[in-house]
């Protein structure tokens, strides 16, 4: 079998459709990242209710996104939701609506969760002090949990970057589908798809060394 | 003269299971009382009410000139967060896991009660917290995190930061059972040198030879009530209950 002759200087000619692409994921990720933060720190609090009747519409669509693929949800928000409701919504609005909620589910999840493993003794202690709830949440409870929550954190945006990657099936131009559109126009799918890995690559591991970084930064006084 | 904490018919019930049953306490300022009794008795969960962490299900509560009534009919309601907040401000709790705020200094924890809820200027608020630190002998550990202390050392400070609030009266919650047995004598000393200042304090407590020296009166629970109370000399070296006796016999009997 011969050798497979590697000629990555032909993609030379689609510098700027593959800066373009990166450009796109890069600010997708970061409008979905912020998006879904805040949508995931709304439904959290009202999700640690003791009243059912406020948990469970937020419980109810946490679940509905978490259990339902991302691809899924993207081609139904932007194929099935304008039959529904008769609005035409463009494929940017469905892609950023549709990861927003997707990722803010599992932040939901990830801050609820950071929340509730911090001992009840520390809100006990804060309570015996005569401190009131929101003093409790904010000096008390948040600033330990958060440091808990970096990980996680972390983790589900790398995550959410990876996940712009199919917003190429709504044909927005991402450094997937623009690698997609390059490999049909230069016939070389090898080279442009390796690019394309190391790119995603690139991006993600200065991402992962510096979540390290505050890791270990913020970990030290995470113990008790 | 007139009480300084009156808890009477107070009742708690935890479904099915009633933890206190009409019980009534009065306790004078200044008066150091010991809380006896086997687990399961019922003696945290009363001192628990007398800062409403836990909050009872009827009776009345009066520490100094706040007062609470609990469960009058159907119209009563549970006090809201503001009311309990006050109320729990005038009581220093001392808990027996310490509960310190791992994320603050031992300083900051000093700081956190009198800052935060009665809005104290920081620099007070600091150089009162480090005069709380040297009574309790941590002046020079006020920059340390709790993780960087020993068990004794950090129930220390949790006295201290109780101490900021500068309490009406002192609760102990066990402060001594989560300790290895040579620490515990650094934090009943600081028990005893509050106690010898006047502080009113209620302690629950295993360590009886620790009541009969520091208690002015000892009161002795069983299943939810109070069996038997008085100085410590006649509950403990007298005591007139076959349940009481039967329960000091666990510790003379070794």
């Amino acid at each position: 079998m011969p050798a497979y002759s590697w000629n990555f200087s032909s993609l030379l000619a689609y510098k700027s459709l593959l800066l373009t692409g990166l450009g796109y994921t890069v600010f997708y990720t970061l409008i979905c990242v912020v998006l879904g933060i805040v949508i995931g720190v709304l439904t959290a609090l009202p999700r640690l209710s003791s009243s059912s009747w406020i948990a469970a519409p937020f419980r109810a669509y946490v679940e509905l996104f978490r259990c339902t693929p991302v691809l899924v949800q993207l081609v139904w928000f932007y194929y099935a939701l304008p039959v529904l409701t008769g609005i035409q919504i463009s494929a940017t609005t469905a892609a950023v609506s549709c990861l927003s909620l997707y990722g803010g589910a599992f932040y939901s999840e990830i801050f609820r969760g950071g929340i509730i493993s911090i001992e009840e003794g520390q809100t006990e202690a804060a309570r015996a002090l005569g401190m009131r709830r929101g003093q409790i949440m904010w000096r008390v409870v948040l600033p330990q949990a958060l440091r808990r929550m970096v990980p996680p954190l972390v983790n589900q945006s790398i995550m959410q970057l990876k996940n712009t990657s199919l917003l190429s099936v709504l044909a927005l131009p991402d450094l997937l589908y623009q690698g997609q559109v390059i490999a049909h126009d230069s016939y070389r799918p090898l080279e442009v798809y390796s690019v394309v890995a190391v790119a995603y690559f690139l991006l993600l591991l200065p991402a992962t060394v510096m979540s390290r970084r505050l890791e270990n930064r913020l970990g030290r006084r995470a113990g008790a | 003269m007139n009480a300084l904490i009156e808890i009477s018919h107070l009742k708690k019930s935890f479904g099915q299971l009633d933890v206190l049953k009409d019980v009534s306490l009065t306790v004078n300022k200044g008066e150091v009382v010991s809380l006896l009794g086997p687990s399961g008795s019922g003696k945290s969960t009363l001192l628990r009410c007398v800062n409403l962490l836990t909050v009872p299900d009827g009776g009345a509560i009066r520490v100094d000139t706040q007062a609470i009534t609990f469960g009058q009919g159907k119209s009563s309601k549970l006090p809201g967060d503001r009311a309990l907040s006050s109320f729990r401000a005038t009581t220093g709790m001392v808990f027996q896991q310490f509960n310190l705020f791992p994320h603050m200094t031992v300083l900051a924890n000093v700081m956190e009660g009198p800052v935060t809820v009665k809005k104290v200027p920081r620099n007070v608020a600091r150089s009162q917290a480090l005069a709380l630190l040297a009574k309790v002998g941590l002046q020079d550990r006020a920059d340390y995190y709790p993780d960087m202390l020993s068990g004794g050392q950090k129930q220390r400070v949790a006295i201290a930061r109780a101490l900021a609030m500068e309490p009406a009266v002192m609760l102990f919650d066990e402060a001594t059972s989560a300790l290895d047995p040579e620490l515990v004598g650094e934090v009943l000393g600081v028990m005893k040198g509050l106690a010898a200042e006047g502080m009113t304090m209620i302690i629950v407590t295993h360590e009886i030879a620790f009541a009969r020296e520091v208690a002015d009166k000892v009161v002795f629970m069983r299943d939810g009530v109070v069996v038997e109370q008085g100085p410590p000399s006649v509950v403990i070296d007298n005591p007139q209950c076959d349940a009481t006796r039967q329960f000091l016999s666990h510790f003379y009997g070794k």
